[in-house]
């Protein structure tokens, strides 16, 4: 009795746990239903109706859908190039150095996560206005708002990776003649560069998803998400679908083959 | 200038931590104080010709006196949302840390993975899951648990249950951090001392498991409290939160003192909180 207790208690919480996760992707299946979904003429646009491939093959026919898309790539290429500079260079100071003021920049870079995101789009928007911006909120605006709510993000995710690195490795080619910046580049760099890209990934995806902030600080730029936003007023187009469904493969193949490469460095490194 | 030169060249970090300082500090700190000054600014200006900062304390009472059932709603929402997560999030954690073997990896993957999907985008799905005429609600008439003509969408059940779905990542990532520090030895030596599997779990793993509780349940609540995206889409004019009108006060009503007063309360109320329960948790050190 009590072994067929101890294996039911063993397998269910795993079981419990595979049904949460099916759970999180309930969405996900909806979204990728829907993107086939032949709306024209429908009623209710929140019911499939009948199949059809259209949505993928003009994936640009709703007005201003594509080019919200290009904006929205365009702020989170932007956004993450400079998050990740400037988070990666900070991370190294964080971890490397003892400086004064040291414990004041974990605040500074705790606190952004800590805050709601309605109170940080405002008080972006507050400081705008008041220096006199309030009339030329766009592009520059919301690139500036991405890159601050990137950054905490970007330094917590590189600063775990280069904590957790063994230092001896660097030591080691010190030891062995190597001066400081071969050491950088043929040592440290790489070792940290997987918690770099990781956090590249996050800010973008962090910034092409962000609606709250943006919203409040764009002006007349629309972004992909604030397409979202203003269509479901009237009813989404299902190409919508089509686009949250390409993201999730896209992210999808990246964190896959990322995993495989490393998993393939690993394994040919251990066998040397 | 040569005395800067001098503090760059003596201590390298500056060099390194100073553009991410600098942008935290004209970003991030230099708005809180502009929020601040505008919330106790007359609110008889414009967004395009400024506002008049005249320590209109006015703002605070009359935002509080109109608009405290949003605030009481969010923290409501939001409060039982994260408890759910708590739930959900527990088990799954759980279930990656110790039972999942060489797929541990995978399954963190496959965690994150559908949040690459638009958030508005996946939101909007609920809209036709939770639908009058969407299979929940037709199982649930089925089972007379629910009357005939009732509804999920629109209600606060579809608020909450959008909260408990979006936020929920954020709840499992610090569980699992936490929960796999845990020696498994630890709960081995529990079993041998004759501890049932719930004695266990009580006694043993989930007091070590706290940090990842208090870090889950924060970065779930704070966001949740301040989401308006799930009460906009998924609830009715009777169901909306504080982002909601804060949003409404800044666009629409271009209103941007009141709006300011209500985005300082919403901070100061969530800081409070935050600060009483860590200090009730035990675990400052988080901060």
């Amino acid at each position: 009795m009590t072994r067929i207790g101890r294996w039911i208690g063993s397998h269910l919480v795993l079981a419990l746990g595979l049904l949460v996760l099916l759970y999180m992707y309930i969405p996900n299946f909806i979204v990728a239903l829907m993107s086939f979904n032949d709306a024209s003429g429908a009623r209710n646009l929140y019911e499939f109706q009948s199949f059809t491939l259209d949505n993928w093959l003009n994936p640009c026919a709703p007005l201003g859908m594509c080019e919200s898309v290009k904006v929205s790539i365009a702020i989170g290429f932007a956004a993450t190039i400079f998050a990740t500079i400037l988070g990666t260079l900070a991370s190294f100071a964080l971890v490397r150095h003892r400086f004064e003021g040291r414990s004041t920049m974990n605040l500074m870079i705790f606190l952004p996560m800590a805050t709601p995101e309605i109170v940080m789009g405002s008080s972006l928007l507050a400081m705008f206005v008041a220096a006199g911006q309030g009339g030329k909120l766009g592009f520059w605006t919301i690139l500036i708002a991405h890159i601050l709510f990137c950054l905490s993000f970007v330094i917590v995710t590189v600063r775990s990776r280069l904590a957790g690195l063994d230092s001896n490795l660097e030591k080691a080619a010190m030891d062995l003649f190597a001066n400081e910046s071969q050491t950088f580049w043929r040592i440290t760099f790489p070792l940290v560069f997987p918690g770099i890209l990781g956090a590249a990934l996050l800010s973008f995806s962090l910034s092409f998803d962000d609606f709250i902030i943006t919203n409040l600080n764009s002006g007349q730029t629309v972004t992909f998400p604030m397409f979202v936003w203003g269509a479901a007023q009237r009813g989404v187009p299902m190409q919508v679908n089509v686009v949250g469904t390409v993201m999730f493969i896209l992210a999808l193949t990246i964190v896959i083959v990322g995993e495989a490469a490393s998993r393939r460095r690993r394994r040919l490194l251990a066998a040397r | 200038m040569g005395a800067l030169q001098r503090v760059l060249t003596k201590h390298p970090a500056y060099f390194l931590v100073g553009p991410a300082a600098l942008w935290l500090l004209v970003f991030f700190a230099f708005p809180l104080v502009s929020l601040i000054t505008t919330s106790l600014s007359d609110p008889s200006g414009s967004p395009i010709a400024g506002y008049d900062m005249t320590f209109r304390f006015q703002n605070y009472s009359e935002v509080i006196s109109e608009y405290w059932p949003y605030l009481v709603r969010s923290f409501v929402y939001a409060g039982i949302a994260t408890l759910l997560c708590l739930i959900l999030g527990y088990v799954l954690a759980y279930a990656i840390a110790f039972k999942a073997g060489q797929y541990k990896t995978i399954l963190l993957v496959l965690v994150v993975a559908p949040f690459f999907t638009s958030f508005l985008v996946r939101t909007l799905s609920w809209k036709l899951i939770l639908g009058d005429d969407g299979w929940v609600v037709h199982t649930l008439q089925a089972l007379h648990v629910m009357p005939p003509d009732g509804r999920i969408l629109a209600t606060p059940v579809a608020v909450v249950a959008g909260l408990t779905y979006n936020f929920l990542p954020f709840m499992i990532l610090p569980l699992y951090a936490s929960l796999e520090k845990i020696d498994h030895r630890l709960h081995e030596a529990a079993s041998d001392l004759y501890a049932s599997p719930a004695r266990t779990f009580f006694r043993v793993t989930w007091p070590l498991s706290l940090p990842g509780v208090v870090g889950g349940t924060l970065l779930t609540f704070i966001p949740a409290a301040g989401d308006y995206i799930n009460a906009s889409l998924l609830g009715n004019t009777n169901t909306q939160m504080v982002g909601n009108k804060i949003q409404q006060l800044f666009t629409t009503a271009s209103d941007y003192p009141h709006a300011s007063a209500l985005s300082v309360i919403l901070m100061a109320l969530i800081v409070v909180m935050v600060l009483m329960y860590v200090r009730k948790a035990g675990t400052e050190e988080l901060l």
